[in-house]
């Protein structure tokens, strides 16, 4: 999609949908995609689904015969930093692979078509493969006031999921907005953003939390769908467990650090520049389910602990409202003022009680008991 | 000793006096080796080293003892002797009880000046155990859901699902520690009164929680 010209898009309904009679395997050679990058393209997916390496000429052989799918990617309330993660892989022949075996029909950021003709598209796109094409969705929906605050061609974002998703075969959600409600839906969130889950109950949904989603992880829910004809195995988020099974400090790099108690103490210190554990400095790799120490970001080049930046769990539940101060271990306190730590509330409540028992021991040392009635005395 | 506390009564029971001293124990090892993980400092010399791991694997191994010895203090109460069971920790349910906790409670307002000499439990001491054992079970209970995450889907991570729809993650850890100092309070508190009341009652109260026995005025019924 990203390489076709402009006049290949526009014209490109009728000519899309003979296409999608054509396996991949042929389109791949079409494109002059060479046999030994499409191996690579398809161990490379083995390993993001963690199946065994045995698994890479099932994998190619499936997507040798199968049809490629149709895709419809819909903009909620979002940064298109998703459709930036997956535009800007760094290796070009990898990412025009992921491109091609997708049939993406509809996507407002990068399609030609503009206005009606889009609107179009999707109404035809939505018609011809009603039951058999994927919908991603970017971004959040609003629901409060009727979902007025998100609207594209005079339609509420609420309006387009219910109908895409509805005639879908399956929804992915990508990136934390579509998924959780994101940033949109932290405190207060002005116009109820929700995630499609909660937007669209009814529809199957699978979520790649993130911010943004890992492309790789996205490709190869779409290359496990291709490979064994159903979704992968889900948690109870909704969650493929090949890509959010393990949290990420347990499979961090940095992980013998943190065993040993070897902590980076202060930006800079000797501790970061030799790489050592960020969990002093906030880092929520152990509240947080990711395969990002293994999968990284834009071609396995990096990610956030390899670059030396606590982990800020983008990719769990309301992570904007939950995993705050992004530089501290432990929330601070709801009800107290900013800055007041567990530990100083601890403290206070401690020297209190200490303070209270103190004067209550004085005040009766001061006193003259009295032996007790014998009718209260118990023994 | 007041010269008419002449019998010795036999009040708390072996297990209930193990369960005691094992959760004493327990408290203190996960409060220090708890602070430790919350908080560590560099005590790792070389990354062959593995201090942080067995301050955890302390913290853990300790937990499960903790556990144990709570769940076996609540069944006991079930199957113990009167002063050990469950009826003595809801006081307010009987009219005995309601009176006896109303004189304990005037005394401790120093509103009254007549001991209320008590051989099993203290009525207010027991309304506060209530309390501490509910902030075992939010203990038990969030801990426990933390570090079933090392094995997701795993049987205690399922069994333990309900936490993680009633809590956030970085919330259970919140509650995790802040309920630590909670127990402290509850420390002090405990401490303070079980000083004063074997001050007060002459009834050997804190060495009755190693020898089982408690002296009396009169012969036990």
């Amino acid at each position: 999609m990203g390489k076709k010209p402009v006049s290949d898009e526009i014209s490109g309904v009728e000519q899309d949908s003979l296409k999608h009679d054509c396996s991949i395997g042929t389109i791949l050679k079409e494109r002059g995609v060479s046999r030994r990058d499409f191996l690579k393209f398809c161990s490379a997916m083995t390993a993001a689904m963690a199946l065994p390496a045995s698994f890479a000429p099932r994998v190619a052989q499936a997507l040798d015969e199968v049809k490629r799918p149709t895709l419809v990617w819909l903009e909620m309330q979002s940064c298109t930093g998703d459709t930036e993660a997956l535009l800007r892989s760094a290796n070009p022949t990898v990412a025009e692979i992921v491109l091609d075996i997708l049939s993406v029909d509809y996507h407002e950021t990068i399609m030609a078509a503009a206005g009606h003709q889009a609107e179009e598209l999707l109404d035809k796109t939505i018609a011809d493969f009603k039951g058999k094409y994927i919908c991603v969705i970017e971004g959040s929906i609003s629901m409060k006031d009727g979902g007025i605050y998100g609207t594209t061609g005079g339609k509420t974002h609420l309006e387009r999921a219910r109908q895409v998703c509805g005639g879908a075969l399956a929804t992915i959600a990508v990136g934390t907005c579509a998924c959780y409600g994101g940033i949109a839906a932290a405190v207060p969130n002005p116009t109820g953003a929700v995630g499609v889950r909660d937007a669209v109950p009814g529809a199957t949904v699978i979520i790649l939390p993130g911010c943004p989603v890992n492309a790789d992880n996205l490709t190869a829910t779409i290359v496990h769908y291709l490979v064994f004809g159903k979704i992968p195995a889900l948690d109870g988020h909704g969650r493929p467990l090949f890509a959010y099974g393990k949290r990420i400090h347990d499979n961090c790099e940095r992980r013998p650090h943190y065993d040993a108690g070897q902590y980076v103490e202060h930006w800079g210190d000797d501790a970061h520049r030799k790489g050592f554990c960020l969990y002093k400095m906030g880092c929520k790799g152990p509240a947080t389910f990711h395969n990002c120490p293994t999968q990284r970001y834009n071609e396995k080049t990096s990610w956030p602990i390899g670059a030396g930046h606590p982990c800020a769990g983008c990719s769990e539940p309301q992570f904007w409202d939950t995993m705050l101060p992004m530089y501290k271990r432990l929330p601070n306190v709801p009800g107290f003022g900013i800055e007041h730590t567990a530990d100083k509330i601890g403290l206070g409540l401690l020297a209190g009680a200490g303070a209270a028992f103190a004067v209550h021991g004085v005040l009766n040392a001061l006193r003259k008991d009295k032996e007790p009635a014998d009718e209260n005395r118990e023994g | 000793m007041n010269d008419s506390c002449k019998f010795k009564c036999y009040i708390w029971e072996l297990p209930v006096r193990w369960c005691h001293w094992i959760n004493m124990v327990c408290i203190v090892t996960l409060s220090v080796t708890g602070f430790l993980i919350g908080t560590p400092f560099s005590f790792g010399k070389s990354a062959s080293d593995f201090t942080m791991g067995w301050f955890r694997f302390i913290h853990f191994t300790a937990a499960y003892l903790f556990t144990v010895s709570v769940i076996s203090r609540v069944i006991w109460s079930f199957i113990g002797n009167k002063y050990s069971g469950w009826r003595e920790f809801f006081p307010l349910m009987a009219d005995a009880g309601r009176k006896k906790t109303a004189r304990m409670l005037r005394y401790y307002m120093l509103l009254d000046k007549q001991v209320p000499e008590t051989i099993g439990h203290n009525p207010l001491a027991t309304a506060a155990y209530v309390c501490l054992f509910g902030l075992y079970s939010v203990m038990i209970l969030t801990g426990f859901a933390l570090y079933a995450q090392h094995a997701p889907q795993g049987a205690m991570h399922r069994a333990l699902g309900f936490m993680y729809a009633l809590f956030s993650d970085q919330g259970m850890r919140l509650t995790h520690h802040i309920s630590m100092w909670f127990i402290f309070g509850f420390v002090v508190n405990h401490i303070y009164s079980a000083w004063l009341m074997d001050i007060k009652e002459h009834g050997g109260e804190i060495s009755s929680m190693f020898s089982g026995y408690k002296f009396t005025v009169r012969k036990e019924k």
